[in-house]
């Protein structure tokens, strides 16, 4: 088994989920190629061989030109599997690549199952194995869920890639970074986070007043600061903050990928939610099992006293 | 113009769920189901965008599924698209990615739509892939995930979301697809004269029959909950009690509560 391992640069930076395709690659079992189209200035640390194309060239994410480049590195190498990290990057870019394979394409990898691959459906309440029909398949992971289990190292050899043309469709304008004002979740040791569950704008006090009285913040869910319920400052996940508090008490969550990524390192985790079955069950010390609305007062007042 | 809304409908993420009989799915039964929640930004985008059109373009609405998926495809035309296409399959959970794509892909086909809106994934499969095999199948630009969206002349710019609170902001001549996130805009609740009016729409019902069949390229071997680590600890009961245990809980176990 051979895999073509796609990795990740943004700004001109190597991507530390790029290790866990290697890590991946592993427990596949399978020899492993890279492709990166980043700089020669932050190389992988890989023993093997690393196809490089140049980003100020082909842009730090081009679809129609990265596809090009992905497409030639497997011609090169008619690898069986091609396998990106579940991103930003690799949800954009995986199916264009399995659509020119005519490729069967598996999302979000979370396990490997005696040679089937597993994922998540309904929101991590049910679990699939899917198995690829076609002789060479596209894989993506989730992140985080192949960890490396040492510091990576090697020395790349390096081989570089370049297309005959480079006209693209899409133009790349450039980035906007995120907002740097509000709270700063990451360093503080209480977190009391809202969720949809709270049901409405005018609940969300109640969840600060139980942040307040245990001298913590107030976090929040993507859907309570969708709903402009809370401001983005306090948004805890993949695309809000990521927190280490010594207590996380999430208030009617469900536990999504995204929300779990930003929160899982919390020292202690407890979640208030009405359905027993809530995947963030799976990860918190205590879960209470119960209505937000009549629970977190009372808790509070107990807090208080 | 004309603009394409592919939609889907999906059980509440609420509910609990159990394996079907053959464990190729999840049983349907005493499920409630709604759109899947990114459509309901797809559809949200198209409209503002004809608003902003002067209700120039004609929007079309597309979803594949069973009998039931006309609740999703009505209230779609009620946020105010003008016309609506089932492909009725029972079978559609049976169908990967690629299959679905390939019949959406081949009904677009004769259509030359201008701009076609999709979510980014489905809040039960969950792939992110259907959108950008549509437009890879039928060669439009594609933009993924997004979170800002503008048109201009023959142009739309749109702010994709990027990790870590990042966006990359790109431009893209039409004919195009783009995925939507959450976040992207405020979907509608469709008004009551709304909803009446929706339901003198056109809704075209097609079969897979006379779509292109692919063959599937990825199989579900199988559907299980997943095994419970079982680590944490349930409260459950009266609520005086839970507030109580949990006290006591946090007093022993973390030094936040002295
Ligand atoms: C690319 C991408 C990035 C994302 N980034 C983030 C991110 O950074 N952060 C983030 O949070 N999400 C993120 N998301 C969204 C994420 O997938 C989920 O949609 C989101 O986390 C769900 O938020 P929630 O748990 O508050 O809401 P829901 O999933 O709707 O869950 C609500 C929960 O509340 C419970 N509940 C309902 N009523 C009550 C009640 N009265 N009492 C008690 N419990 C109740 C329900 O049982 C349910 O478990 C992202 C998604 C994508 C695709």
């Amino acid at each position: 088994m051979k895999a073509l391992l796609i990795g990740e640069y943004r700004q001109g930076k190597l991507l530390d989920t790029t290790y866990e395709l290697k890590a991946f690659a592993d427990r596949l079992g399978a020899d492993s190629v890279m492709l990166v189209v980043g700089s020669e200035a932050d190389l992988p640390k890989y023993d093997g061989k690393v196809y490089l194309a140049d980003a100020a060239t082909y842009g730090e994410y081009n679809p129609d030109l990265h596809k090009q480049l992905v497409l030639q590195a497997v011609e090169k190498e008619n690898p069986d599997c091609i396998v990106f990290v579940h991103s930003s990057y690799g949800w954009d870019l995986a199916p264009r690549v399995a659509v020119a394979l005519r490729a069967g394409q598996v999302s979000e990898i979370v396990a490997l199952n005696e040679g089937a691959y597993e994922v998540n459906a309904c929101n991590a309440k049910l679990r699939r194995t899917v198995t690829p029909k076609s002789g060479r398949c596209v894989l993506t992971i989730q992140a985080g869920a192949f960890s490396p289990s040492g510091e990576p190292q090697g020395t790349p050899q390096l081989e570089k890639l370049e297309l005959s043309g480079t006209a693209s469709a899409i133009e790349f304008v450039g980035y906007e970074a995120a907002e740097q004002k509000g709270v700063d979740l990451s360093k503080a040791e209480i977190i009391v986070s809202a969720g949809r569950g709270v049901g409405k704008k005018d609940n969300v006090p109640v969840i600060a007043a139980l942040a307040n009285a245990l001298g913590g913040e107030l976090g929040a869910s993507r859907p309570v600061v969708d709903a402009g319920w809370v401001d983005h400052s306090h948004q805890v996940g993949t695309t809000g903050q990521t927190v280490s508090p010594k207590l996380y008490v999430a208030c009617g969550i469900s536990g999504a990928i995204q929300h779990l990524a930003g929160m899982k390192r919390a020292d202690f985790i407890v979640a208030i939610n009405k359905d027993k079955d809530a995947p963030i069950g799976e990860i918190a010390d205590v879960l209470v099992v119960a209505d937000v609305m009549q629970f977190v007062p009372a808790f509070t007042a107990k807090c208080a006293r | 113009m004309k603009i394409l809304v592919c939609i889907k409908q999906v059980p509440d993420m609420e509910s609990r769920f159990r394996p079907n009989g053959d464990k190729t799915w999840y049983d349907e039964g005493d499920l409630a189901f709604r759109m899947n929640e990114y459509d309901e930004y797809a559809v949200e985008q198209a409209v503002q965008l004809k608003e902003q059109l002067g209700g120039e373009p004609e929007i079309t609405v597309v979803s594949i599924g069973p009998e039931r998926t006309v609740e999703a495809i009505k209230k779609a035309l009620a946020m105010g698209g003008d016309r609506a296409v089932h492909i009725r399959d029972d079978r559609y959970y049976q169908k990967d990615p690629w299959q679905i794509a390939s019949m959406i892909a081949s009904y677009a086909k004769g259509e030359n739509f201008d701009l076609i809106f999709t979510g980014m994934q489905s809040q039960d499969r969950g792939s992110a892939q259907v959108g950008v095999i549509v437009a890879e199948l039928l060669g439009l630009s594609c933009a993924t995930t997004l979170v800002g969206f503008s048109y201009d002349g023959g142009t739309i710019t749109v702010k994709r979301e990027l990790e870590g609170g990042i966006k990359g902001v790109a431009k893209l001549k039409l004919p195009a697809l783009v995925t939507c996130q959450l976040g992207l805009n405020t979907p509608r609740y469709p008004t009551l004269p709304n909803i009446m009016k929706a339901k003198k729409k056109e809704i075209a019902a097609l079969t897979p029959a006379e779509l292109s069949g692919e063959a599937e390229l990825t199989a579900t071997a199988a559907i299980y909950p997943p095994a419970k680590k079982g680590g944490g600890l349930v409260l459950e009961g009266e609520i005086g009690v839970q507030v109580d245990r949990l006290m006591g809980i946090l007093k022993e176990k973390t030094a936040v509560l002295r």
